[in-house]
């Protein structure tokens, strides 16, 4: 009998057979085509060709699309941090009506496909949007179209939810009688929260504030919409440079530059993680309080800066939808049944919205079988090792999504893995970047669950196997559902690689949404906006779901 | 029969010594309490008594049998743990019955035995109850429940009382004692409370710095510890430094003339309260500091040249007044420095 039986402990085995089915997927579907797709630009003529790195780094074309995207990533990471900040501070102190409600609306806009985001800041901004119709009231021409500025809201749209959950979880973490501890000895509310609560929340800000650096550096559905042909992001240059200039070349060396980023950031998250730790939990009590006195003022201007960040977007999007030329109708949806006159689309949407439906089952299956069991070998690990295995775990989610498609395309070309027909190809891509979330939601999650109970369960004369299936497994089954759903919705909105791999004659909607946006003519533009408004729909349900059965804490960081 | 032994079992964990060569044996039937202080290794040797924790050396055996290798699932020794570890996924029913499930005994057996157990702790008609909903004493309760419905020969409690509160703990200590008794149970229960030790122990034994520092009737224990130390985990209070001497113990009190057996050199002195008698000629004279209350009696802590002791105390005794104090030899314990 060997030591680990003995303790009533799974093996060592276990855990590498835990870690055997995540590391060959993301083995065949993440690390050989990103290799594969850098080897293939760098290699001429059978030999490295090193100088090319040199060289498109110092190309003034890099240096502008590379300098754009930092700061744009910057600036939006900021923005997004200082405008949630009043969230968090909602959603870790107070009580109020309609709290839950507003928590589980918050993480829409973070599932919501970015070409849906695109679609609707390009409505909102757009010369029939409310923001030009405001301009006009005071007699300027506002058109924030093709932007930088549209970009930056686009982001700060897109990931408040990642630091108002991220951070407000922390918050509702941190004690309040330490707060209490800091007035009574003469510290004003101000001085209070930068001495006391906000060192307790540097940890979680760091955390969140890399993530959203990580999407919005990466970011490429909203740039390229939003973006139009002057402003681009490294991610778009790839998809540029690949898809229209075949320049491999050049397209190697940008996906390099952003892995050394995204690595970076990595590690500034890890660091973050490290001391994430630092706010104790007070068991039990509730930390929330109703307001008083002038946090009346604060929760009203928050629930109202919130709704209107991310509800007028998404308002004005539903309305395009039906806006139709002979005034306010279901054209546009019918229209969505038929490949029709004047519509851009190979296929009618409807067939968009089943393939993606179908794809997203399969690819969220997926991704909760490689991502739990990813999970389970982590939560097994301990030490360094565990540090530097969750870590590439998490990179599919920087690695830009254009440079996993098209590796996939010229990777997955040849015996014995000639997966370009294959069914399986777009859930596998899409799996590859729902795995990240899926972990992130799991782990956490299975080292939550009492070592306690494990003993007792043994105690009371169960074998290892049935400890886990009777206390693991049961614990699980919430986040489990959780993820699953996330994945799903993840699935839904995935547009960056998807967009390489797709068949014409088999869309998904993000993908039949940015055909009918890249036509001209109204009818085309409504489609797009009444298909956004579907797929808004969906990932809104599926969402719902998620906080009706599974686990509520998905998506935090 | 199914007497527990311990032998000559250590642990490390890394380069901290944890145990350090533990003998123990505990008689068929009867009640031990672990006392020690907080990282005395006694809740280890717990977990390597139930097979959660493997000793590096020695060996535990149950009832005759060695099982130091044997998996905690395989021992059938029920544990209650300190923070009750109730499945939270699971309803009380399902918490109480988890053991009998997992020995194969079928749901009709299983609802009877669930029902008889909750009977035996008294919580009747708590089947459906969520663990969440329960106060502290019922979870405490539940969770004894649990680990006494497979029947098992041998309890193990960790801090069974300790999460709590004073009044609570009295009545449910009361309670545990008649149960053992009643179910004819092998218990080890750990504590660091020696109220509870001598509350619910046959025996106590005392565990130091990894190693048993002496194992006794409550009353030996509490009376005649075999160290300071010991003395210190018991409450016992009144514990002077002493030196062998010609006619006695030379003492900060004066040279005290008790029997101080084979013992030799520096040793420790406990001058228990019932040892001091007030009477107005006699030798230590003392200011009294503090006047309390112990369970009820009042005790005047009282500074005699420097040592502070606890005395029984007279009802007309204020803070200030200077009282004169005999100490009777025949009350007074020599052990260990």
């Amino acid at each position: 009998m060997n030591t680990a039986e003995r303790t009533g402990r799974a093996p060592r085995a276990v855990t590498a057979a835990a870690f055997a089915v995540p590391v060959a997927f993301l083995g065949v579907f993440f690390a050989v085509p990103v290799a594969t797709l850098i080897s293939t630009g760098l290699r001429a003529g059978g030999r490295w060709d090193l100088g090319a790195v040199g060289e498109v780094l110092t190309s003034p074309t890099t240096r502008s699309v590379a300098w754009f995207t930092l700061w744009q990533a910057v600036l939006s990471t900021a923005v997004t941090v200082v405008a949630a900040l009043p969230a968090a501070w909602l959603i870790g102190r107070i009580r109020f009506p309609g709290r839950s409600l507003l928590v589980a609306a918050l993480i829409v806009p973070f599932v919501l496909p970015t070409v849906v985001v695109g679609t609707a800041f390009l409505a909102v901004l757009g010369p029939d949007g409310p923001v030009a119709a405001l301009g006009g009231v005071v007699g300027f021409d506002v058109d924030l179209r093709r932007t930088a500025t549209a970009v930056i809201l686009a982001h700060v749209f897109f990931n408040y939810a990642v630091v108002a959950r991220t951070v407000g979880a922390t918050w509702m973490a941190v004690d309040p009688a330490a707060e209490d501890a800091a007035r009574t000895l003469g510290a004003d509310r101000w001085t209070t929260f930068r001495t006391v609560t906000l060192p307790q929340l540097r940890p979680a800000l760091a955390g969140a504030a890399s993530i959203v650096f990580l999407f919005t550096f990466t970011s490429f559905g909203v740039v390229k919409i939003l973006g139009g042909p002057r402003i681009a992001t490294i991610e778009v240059e790839i998809h540029r440079l690949t898809t229209q200039l075949l320049d491999l070349r050049t397209a190697s060396v940008l996906s390099l530059l952003q892995l050394v980023a995204v690595i970076a950031a990595l590690a500034l998250y890890r660091r973050a993680g490290a001391r994430r730790g630092s706010a104790r939990t007070r068991a039990g009590r509730s930390v929330l309080h109703r307001p008083a006195g002038a946090e009346h003022w604060g929760v009203a201007a928050t629930i109202a800066s919130a709704a209107l960040l991310v509800g007028v977007p998404i308002a004005t999007l539903v309305w395009r939808s039906f806006d139709t030329a002979g005034g306010p109708g279901l054209g546009y949806y019918r229209a969505l049944g038929s490949t029709g006159r004047g519509s851009a689309l190979f296929v009618p949407p409807a067939e968009a919205v089943r393939n993606s439906l179908v794809i997203g089952a399969a690819a969220a299956t997926t991704a909760l079988v490689v991502g739990g069991l990813a999970a389970v070998g982590l939560h097994r690990l301990g030490g360094r090792a565990r540090g530097v295995a969750d870590s590439s775990f998490m990179l599919p989610l920087g690695v830009s999504a254009v440079t996993v498609g098209f590796g996939f395309l010229i990777a997955l070309d040849e015996p014995p893995l000639d997966l370009r027909t294959s069914p399986l190809l777009i859930p596998a891509a899409q799996a590859v970047i729902a795995i990240p979330f899926v972990v992130r939601t799991l782990l956490p999650a299975l080292d939550a669950v009492p070592a306690r109970l494990r003993e007792a369960a043994a105690a009371l004369g169960a074998p290892p196997h049935r400890v886990w299936w009777e206390v693991d497994a049961r614990l699980l089954r919430r986040p489990a559902l959780g993820a699953l759903g996330f994945a799903y919705a993840i699935s839904l909105g995935e547009f960056g690689a998807t967009v390489f791999i797709a068949r014409a004659d088999a869309p998904t909607v993000p993908v039949a949404i940015f055909r009918a946006l890249s036509q001209p003519g109204a009818l085309n533009v409504g489609q797009a906006m009444a298909l956004s408004t579907v797929l808004l729909a969906l990932t809104a349900a599926v969402m719902l779901l998620v906080d009706r059965v599974g686990d509520a804490r998905v998506g935090g960081f | 029969m199914s007497s527990l032994t311990v032998r000559g079992v250590s642990k490390a964990f890394g380069a901290l010594t944890v145990l350090d060569g533990v003998d123990l044996t505990v008689e068929d039937g009867s009640t031990l309490a672990l006392l020690g202080p907080s990282g005395s290794g006694k809740s280890t040797l717990l977990r390597i008594v139930a097979g959660l924790e493997q000793p590096d050396v020695g060996s535990v055996h149950l009832g005759g049998d060695e099982v130091t290798h044997r998996p905690a699932h395989r021992r059938g020794v029920g544990v209650v743990f300190q923070d009750q570890a109730l499945f939270p996924h699971l309803d009380v029913a399902g918490n109480v019955g988890f053991g009998l499930r997992m020995a194969g005994v079928d749901r009709a057996e299983r609802s009877v035995r669930v029902r008889d157990a909750l009977g035996v702790v008294g919580l009747s008609g708590y089947e459906h109850r969520d663990p969440a909903t329960l106060s502290g004493g019922e979870a405490q309760r539940v969770a004894l429940a649990r680990a006494l419905a497979p029947r098992p020969e041998v309890v193990l409690l960790d801090e069974p009382l300790a999460a709590l509160d004073q009044l609570l703990r009295e009545r449910l200590l009361v309670e545990l004692r008649s149960l053992f008794d009643e179910l004819d149970v092998t218990v080890v229960a750990v504590t660091h409370d020696p109220t509870e030790a001598a509350a619910l122990g046959d025996r106590i034994a005392v565990l130091l710095d990894g190693a048993i520092a002496q194992v006794g009737t409550p009353g030996e224990v509490i009376a005649a510890p075999v160290s300071t130390a010991v003395a210190g985990l018991v409450g016992q209070r009144n514990v002077l430094a002493g030196r062998v001497v010609e006619g006695g113990v030379e003492t900060a009190l004066g040279v005290l003339p008790v029997d101080v057996g084979r013992a030799r050199g520096d040793v420790g002195v406990l001058v228990p309260p019932s040892a001091l008698v007030p009477t107005s000629d006699g030798d230590v004279r003392s200011v009294v500091c503090g006047l309390l209350y112990r369970s009820g009696t009042p005790v005047a802590v009282v500074d005699a040249g420097g040592v502070m002791l606890d005395v029984l105390a007279e009802p007309r005794w204020a803070v200030g007044d200077a009282v004169a104090l005999d100490v009777d030899p025949a009350g007074v314990h020599v052990m260990a420095r």
